[in-house]
């Protein structure tokens, strides 16, 4: 029997509270190491209880602008693997209690060595793994050796998997599901209402796993509406927007930055927490 | 490494049921795509066994196409060399100037099987991108082409050809606008609209089944070899050569002889100004890569210490992706083809010298495989029988093969 990760613990603790969870996606070292460490530390107190931490990669094949943008900058400023892991265990030095979730491609994975990477994220205090382009087909590459070494994989499903499929996708799934409510590239089109409700509770039914819904999620009443289905919202692209206003000519950090990102993150969070009161 | 990779039987019967040749291939993408690339495999897999799709599609081959292309003995550039009879396999001679259109064909057939109504691609050099927009045109079907920016500024005339075939082409400019960010944005928009769109990738690359299925639709060239070369000469080959960017000319050329044990092959990639000379300078992912996984396969890559991949430089806008076909890192790594490379400067003089001996402007493409036959024919003996892959022709080459001979087109 597995024990219990981070991540199972902070959905029980939301479940008690009755609340739906808000997780936030930023990427390691954008735009600088630093700036990037400041807010990965503000963002529990702005309202974040998950943290989904971007891996940088050349070729984000699943990502739209922002995100793509977000990872060059970071690649420009000298992000690699190491110093995203340095990011996860500076952070846990101060906070024990926020799960962190390493999203990106296998790439940069692979090429680090998966065992290697293993270790080093367990050591980090990495709880979870969201890689792209792993569907279940390639599960013994990464998902498997993720989940003896007792980090938490978690899928991405999306409106095209069908029912013939989603038992595929949820076999090896832990932590939470991740549902992309709308086929396409991350932050590129408005939330499908109708739908979502219906697709959530049909994950949830069948996969027995908190189901988080993301790509999409703009503004706090966005926030809202998600976490009045699903066990939480995730949101990236819109928060990587404000992060992109707040850079100078040249691309690096404003001295509004940080502040920017932490209030509209709170503003976010505060659409979330409204949703079941 | 020929000793420790374990070789089957028939070197012809990959991929497995995970779309594996050896460790290399297989299927890393989204889960929002893993349906259409099911369903794509299921209906290849059907259209394959169809007589009716063989028919049309080899009807189309014959007089849409031109083929046969004709195996043409080499004269003057054999007499040239002193070593070995070289052949020219005549793909150039195609309908859109290349192989590309072999495989296009096969997939637009397939698209419409599948009832799909709109096609995209990605193209680099833009050969890839004219056969598509052509094939699209002849079918009535809405084509867009992703093209990275940089490129597009290389390659203006095949831009125009594009539009003047009623294709609508996208300039990428993300990542360093070339082919691979063009791949990249083409599986942006494909994720975008699933239902009714089809992807037609244009070389031997790819998530299962596309290097399958590519290569069993260019393998038509090979199979002509085989014939063409018995009538001409009574006997099959000693010996094959073809360029490789993604490698889908070459493994046309070489799948249907991989268990004819005593045929060399060779495969030759862009050096660009050597690789010697470092990373970004090059785009020989076999010879100066590391296995990593980009668009949908493992392969050979070339990347940083830290995953991270580095962009391909050749003179030819065709052969500089930063990977390789995942079934040639296979045969990399079995031993079965030699694998070699050959710089902008052995190219551009293999290029003037197929032009002055042969009367046939060849693309730099297989100017680079045409590199390689001047280094090895005259090392053989006469009655060698050689065959080089004529992928395609060069009039889209002549601006940069002039700026590259520092000569002003239009002063002439």
């Amino acid at each position: 029997m597995k024990t219990e990760t981070r991540l199972d613990k902070k959905f029980a603790a939301l479940k008690a509270e009755g609340r739906a969870g808000f997780v936030t996606y930023v990427m390691a070292g954008d735009p600088d190491l630093e700036t990037s460490f400041e807010i990965l530390k503000g963002l529990p107190g702005a309202g974040a209880d998950i943290i989904e931490l971007g891996m940088p990669f050349t070729d984000p094949m699943a990502d739209g602008p922002a995100i793509q943008a977000a990872g060059l900058r970071a690649l420009k400023g000298g992000q690699t693997m190491d110093k995203t892991l340095d990011l996860v265990t500076r952070f846990r030095q101060d906070n024990q209690d926020t799960p962190i979730v390493l999203m990106g491609y296998y790439n940069p994975i692979y090429s680090y060595g998966v065992d290697r990477f293993l270790e080093a994220a367990k050591a980090a205090g990495v709880d979870g793994l969201i890689v792209v382009d792993l569907p279940p087909e390639e599960d013994e590459e990464l998902c498997l050796p993720a989940l003896q070494a007792n980090i938490n994989f978690i899928r991405l499903t999306a409106p095209t998997t069908d029912d013939k499929r989603l038992p595929a996708v949820l076999a090896n799934t832990s932590g939470f599901v991740y549902y992309v409510s709308m086929t396409g590239i991350t932050g590129s089109r408005d939330i499908d209402s109708g739908g979502l409700k219906t697709a959530v509770q049909r994950l949830q039914t069948q996969g027995k796993l908190p189901v988080a819904v993301g790509f999409g999620i703009k503004t706090p009443s966005h926030a809202k509406m998600v976490a009045q289905v699903a066990d939480a919202a995730v949101v990236g692209s819109a928060i990587i927007d404000q992060l992109a206003a707040h850079l100078d000519d040249q691309g690096a950090a404003t001295e509004g930055l940080v502040p920017a990102v932490l209030t509209f993150t709170g503003e976010l969070a505060g659409g979330v927490r409204s949703a079941r009161s | 490494m020929s000793d420790s990779v374990e070789r089957p039987n028939s070197l012809r019967s990959g991929p497995d049921d995970h779309g594996r040749f050896g460790i290399f291939g297989g299927r890393f993408v989204a889960e929002t795509l893993m349906p259409l690339i099911l369903d794509l495999e299921t209906a290849y897999e059907e259209a394959k066994k169809d007589p009716a799709f063989k028919a049309e599609m080899d009807d189309l081959w014959t007089h849409y196409v031109g083929r046969p292309s004709p195996l043409y003995y080499a004269e003057r550039l054999s007499e040239h060399l002193g070593g070995a009879k070289i052949y020219f396999k005549r793909d150039e001679l195609n309908h859109t100037g290349s192989h590309k259109a072999n495989n296009v064909l096969g997939q637009i057939l397939l698209a419409r099987r599948m009832g799909k109504k709109r096609i995209i691609a990605e193209t680099g050099a833009g050969q890839h991108g004219v056969a598509t927009a052509t094939f699209a045109a002849r079918f009535g079907l809405p084509c867009v082409i992703f093209m990275g920016a940089t490129d597009i500024e290389r390659q203006k005339p095949n831009v125009f050809r594009m539009r003047l075939l009623g294709a609508e082409v996208v300039p990428v400019t993300s990542g360093t606008g070339t082919l691979k960010d063009a791949m990249n944005e083409a599986l942006r928009d494909w994720v975008t609209h699933v239902e009714e769109t089809f992807y037609i990738i244009g070389t031997v690359a790819g998530p299962h089944p596309y290097p399958a299925m590519v290569r069993d639709f260019q393998s038509v060239i090979g199979r002509e070899v085989r014939e063409q070369m018995m009538a001409a000469e009574g006997r099959l080959p000693d010996s094959l050569v073809a360029c490789i960017g993604g490698g889908s000319n070459a493994m046309g050329l070489f799948h249907p002889f991989l268990d004819d044990e005593g045929i060399e092959i060779f495969g030759v990639e862009a050096a660009g100004r050597g690789v010697d000379q470092g990373d970004g300078h090059h785009a020989a992912s076999l010879t100066g890569g590391r296995p990593g996984v980009l668009h949908g396969n493992r392969t050979y890559l070339l990347q940083t210490d830290d995953g991270q991949i580095i962009d391909g430089h050749s003179i030819s806008a065709g052969l500089d992706y930063p990977g390789i076909g995942p079934e040639h890192a296979w045969l990399h790594e079995v031993g079965r083809v030699n694998y070699v490379s050959a710089t902008d400067r052995e190219a551009l003089d293999a290029f003037q010298t197929c032009c002055r001996l042969e009367g046939i402007i060849p693309a730099l493409e297989p100017s680079h495989a045409l590199a390689h036959v001047i280094k090895l024919a005259p090392t053989l003996p006469s009655d060698h029988l050689m065959v080089m892959n004529m992928c395609g022709r060069g009039d889209k080459d002549v601006f940069t093969v002039a700026a590259a001979l520092g000569v002003d087109v239009d002063e002439n």
